[in-house]
């Protein structure tokens, strides 16, 4: 369909930008990333937790851990709307959220969900921001 | 206030809250917003510059206890953000709710075009 493949190119165009697939582009992974882990482990019991730190595509120092995208496998989701389901996210890392993860992309899939696009799908890339101001999320 | 914001997001049937303006946004999930609507032929739409108003930017956070931008009202109903906007339009769910508004989406156009031919 015309439309989606509108989409795919919107999204595709992440690809030019120097997104970095392990965490901080130098392998390690950060306290705010483990933190990330270890409460969504613990409120929502996934099969399947991907994560990935973003923040390398965006306008903010190396090393940062700001921007994160992460998809959610759990069976906790069933029987919930997409905003249901995200909000249970978000409270999962209200700490996080309030502190130094200026953009959270959410993927909360049930497992039959899951099993048909087994994908972190990609950001689209950044736009600069307000490069006026250094502020709050 | 929260009657302020309260009183906007029922103001237009489709109300959004970006980073930049949908002529220059300045994010690329709002941006993503921005350009979903558009391929639903969706022109008249109320949006808000959360950059131009630090009060604004956590007011609209506070209001919908949601915790980014950008955010997306429909009737005055909170709806989500960049994701659910964008699971909406990819499984046509967004399609029938513009429709509840009296919106025809550009796309059921499109696809009587491809129909038709």
């Amino acid at each position: 369909m015309l439309s989606g493949q509108l989409v795919r190119r919107l999204f595709s165009m992440a690809g030019r930008v120097c997104l970095s697939r392990s965490s901080a582009g130098l392998g390690t992974i950060g306290p705010v990333e483990a933190a990330i882990r270890t409460k969504l482990e613990q409120a929502l019991n996934p099969e399947v937790l991907e994560l990935r730190n973003e923040s390398g595509g965006h306008a903010v120092p190396p090393g940062s851990e700001t921007h994160f995208r992460v998809a959610v496998v759990s069976s906790r989701f069933e029987g919930l709307s997409p905003l249901q389901r995200h909000r249970l996210v978000h409270a999962a890392l209200s700490e996080e959220l309030a502190g130094p993860v200026h953009a959270l992309a959410i993927q909360a899939r049930t497992p039959a969900q899951w099993k048909e696009n087994p994908q972190l799908d990609m950001s689209p890339p950044c736009l600069g921001g307000n490069k006026k101001t250094r502020g709050t999320p | 206030s929260a009657e302020q914001l309260d009183a906007l997001v029922k103001k237009d049937k489709v109300v959004v809250f970006l980073k930049g303006t949908p002529e220059q946004p300045q994010c690329g999930f709002s941006n993503a917003v921005v350009q979903i609507l558009r391929l639903h032929g969706v022109r008249d739409y109320a949006a808000y510059n959360v950059l131009d108003d630090p009060q604004l930017r956590q007011g609209i956070k506070d209001y919908s206890n949601w915790p980014t931008i950008p955010q997306v009202y429909l009737d005055g109903e909170f709806v989500g953000g960049c994701d659910i906007l964008l699971q909406m339009h990819q499984n046509g769910d967004l399609v029938e709710e513009l429709k509840k508004l009296g919106i025809r989406s550009a796309l059921l156009d499109e696809k009587k075009d491809q129909d038709s031919k």
